[in-house]
């Protein structure tokens, strides 16, 4: 090894320490923004590195330029995508991501066989070579699909098309025949005849499943990806993108777990499909059954409590309505009620999304409180204002027998006094009544989250000054 | 098995466990970014097109690179960003 070598490779382990550390600064909000910046750095030395690397190689011209042409376009388009997208649509981003990401992977591997397929091609590079292109391209085109659905520009309903089953037994019966045809004899078609079918089969995988249960495949995706880039990292022997890629299959696959215990769905029934479209029909619950308030009492009712916890659900998101919260939250807090925020850990549409939504509309992170830190709070607390939260608050979640039993749920009907903000009586991604609506305590403002959140607030100040 | 292969396996291994490890103990708070953030980290793919970039001699073999490239740089670009912007918001 030459002196510019020891360098280099000492730079991507320094590299891979800066990702470990990154991902370790992640531990708390205060120290976050840090960790990514030092995760950025490790990217950074390792890109600088390999330019350095392939300089003293002296390649031919065309290659970098070409390179340079792709970086230039990518990375264009990677900084606006980051700088316009609304954070409601970050699950749809992150897939987007997953999608190019594991789609690069399966091309280097097939850009690395190709160059090799000349002479003998050896089972580890075989191997690797098959792992990095199956999973690479499923989690491209199957990443794709599950943004499309969270965008609606695929129906977020499962597609349950007659003879899928048959379909994707086929394509995977085409993968492993021409992966035991690989082994035998190198061939660049059957790889990408491979490919194909791994590409068709990340179609068919993912359109069965229903657009509630997209962020638990997109997280899988994200293991995916993880692993397709750690196996290109074997195929080129190199032990940086082995590293990087180990760690994020590794995140991926305990946020798939703890995101799919959260919805009480295990991975496998997500992936069998044909649950959740997020769009119920009108509930058998009539909507006289309930007790309807008005914004002026629950304006009161707000205003003269000492204690509020706030519920907040993606329906909030989805009506933009975070800053009229936030708003008047900061009103309540003003004329001394103690405001807080629980947080389901499926708020939103992935894991800590409402966070994010939060932090937007200038939420402390202090005033948030996960499940189980704020459930036993819920009896002391004078209100409890649902806004857009729907299945993480169904008592019918302590019973067994219905779709939502045992999902870990938020203890809103403890609390002295609740009141539910929504549109209409409408479902959940369960697709079941919510009995927290029909509780003695309970009272249902029917409105839209934005307008009824300002009328509140406009409400507290003319009604209590 | 070479002595290379069971190198790198011991590599991918150890790292799947440290990877464990250190996301186990990220709180539900940071979910979204941690997500976000683990994905620039896969960018790193980057630097195998870059490699395969030094080694390509064919049109096909460019062809290759300019997609991989592009893609992988939208990848770890946007990645970063997208998270930092995250971030940014976080405060007491």
């Amino acid at each position: 090894m030459t002196a510019t070598e020891t360098v280099i490779r000492l730079g991507y382990l320094l590299a891979a320490v800066a990702f470990v550390l990154g991902l370790h600064l992640m531990n708390s909000p205060a120290t976050a923004r840090r960790g990514n910046l030092v995760s950025a750095g490790g990217m950074a030395l390792a890109v600088v590195l390999t330019v350095w690397h392939l300089a003293t190689d002296r390649p031919g011209a065309t290659g970098p330029l070409v390179l340079a042409a792709g970086v230039l376009v990518g990375g264009v388009a990677g900084a606006l995508l980051a700088r316009r997208v609304a954070m409601t649509a970050m699950p749809q981003l992150v897939s987007l991501f997953n999608a190019v990401g594991g789609g690069a992977a399966a091309l280097v591997a097939v850009a690395e066989y190709a160059r090799l397929a000349g002479g003998p091609v050896g089972v580890r590079t075989t191997l690797t070579t098959v792992l990095d292109v199956v999973i690479g391209a499923t989690t491209f085109t199957g990443s794709l699909v599950a943004a499309g659905k969270l965008q609606g520009w695929v129906t977020g309903s499962p597609v349950l098309f007659p003879g899928r089953r048959a379909v994707g037994l086929t394509l995977v019966a085409v993968v492993l025949a021409g992966a035991v045809w690989l082994f035998v004899a190198p061939s660049v078609a059957v790889l990408v005849v491979v490919i194909v079918a791994a590409a068709a089969f990340g179609v068919v995988m993912v359109l069965p499943i229903g657009g509630a249960d997209m962020p638990v495949v997109i997280s899988l995706l994200n293991a995916f990806t993880g692993t397709a880039v750690a196996m290109a990292g074997f195929v080129l022997d190199s032990t940086a993108l082995i590293i990087a890629g180990a760690l994020v299959g590794a995140s991926g696959t305990i946020l798939t777990k703890l995101m799919a215990d959260a919805m009480n769905r295990s991975v496998v029934s997500v992936l069998v499909g044909g649950f959740g479209t997020g769009d119920g029909p009108a509930a058998a619950v009539a909507a006289t059954a309930v007790r309807r308030t008005t914004v002026d009492d629950a304006a009161i009712q707000l205003a003269y409590a000492r204690k509020v916890i706030v519920v907040p659900g993606y329906g909030l998101a989805a009506a933009q309505a975070q800053h009229e919260l936030s708003a008047l939250a900061d009103l309540l807090g003003g004329r001394g009620v103690d405001v807080r925020y629980a947080i389901h850990p499926v708020a939103g549409r992935m894991p800590g999304h409402m966070n994010v939504l939060l932090a937007e509309a200038n939420v402390p992170y202090p005033m948030l409180r996960e499940m189980d830190e704020i459930n036993p709070e819920f009896p002391l607390a004078d209100v409890a204002l649902v806004v857009g939260a729907n299945d993480v608050t169904n008592p019918a979640a302590r019973r067994p027998g219905n779709p939502v039993s045992g999902m870990p749920i938020l203890d809103v009907d403890k609390a002295r006094s609740v009141i539910v903000i929504k549109r209409s009586m409408g479902h959940g991604y369960a697709g079941i009544d919510n009995e927290l609506y029909a509780g003695e305590r309970t009272s249902m403002l029917f409105a839209d989250a934005k307008s009824a959140l300002a009328d509140l607030s406009a409400a507290v100040k003319t009604l209590v000054g | 098995m070479s002595v290379a292969l069971l190198t790198d396996l011991t590599v991918f291994v150890l790292a799947v466990l440290v990877g464990f490890e250190v996301i186990s103990k990220v709180p539900a708070t940071l979910h979204t970014p941690l997500m976000s953030g683990a994905n620039s980290i896969h960018g790193i793919i980057l630097i195998g097109v870059m490699i395969i970039a030094g080694e390509a001699r064919t049109v096909p073999e460019y062809a290759l690179v300019a997609v991989a490239a592009a893609f992988a740089t939208a990848n770890v670009v946007g990645g970063y960003l997208v998270t930092d912007r995250m971030l940014e918001m976080f405060r007491r």
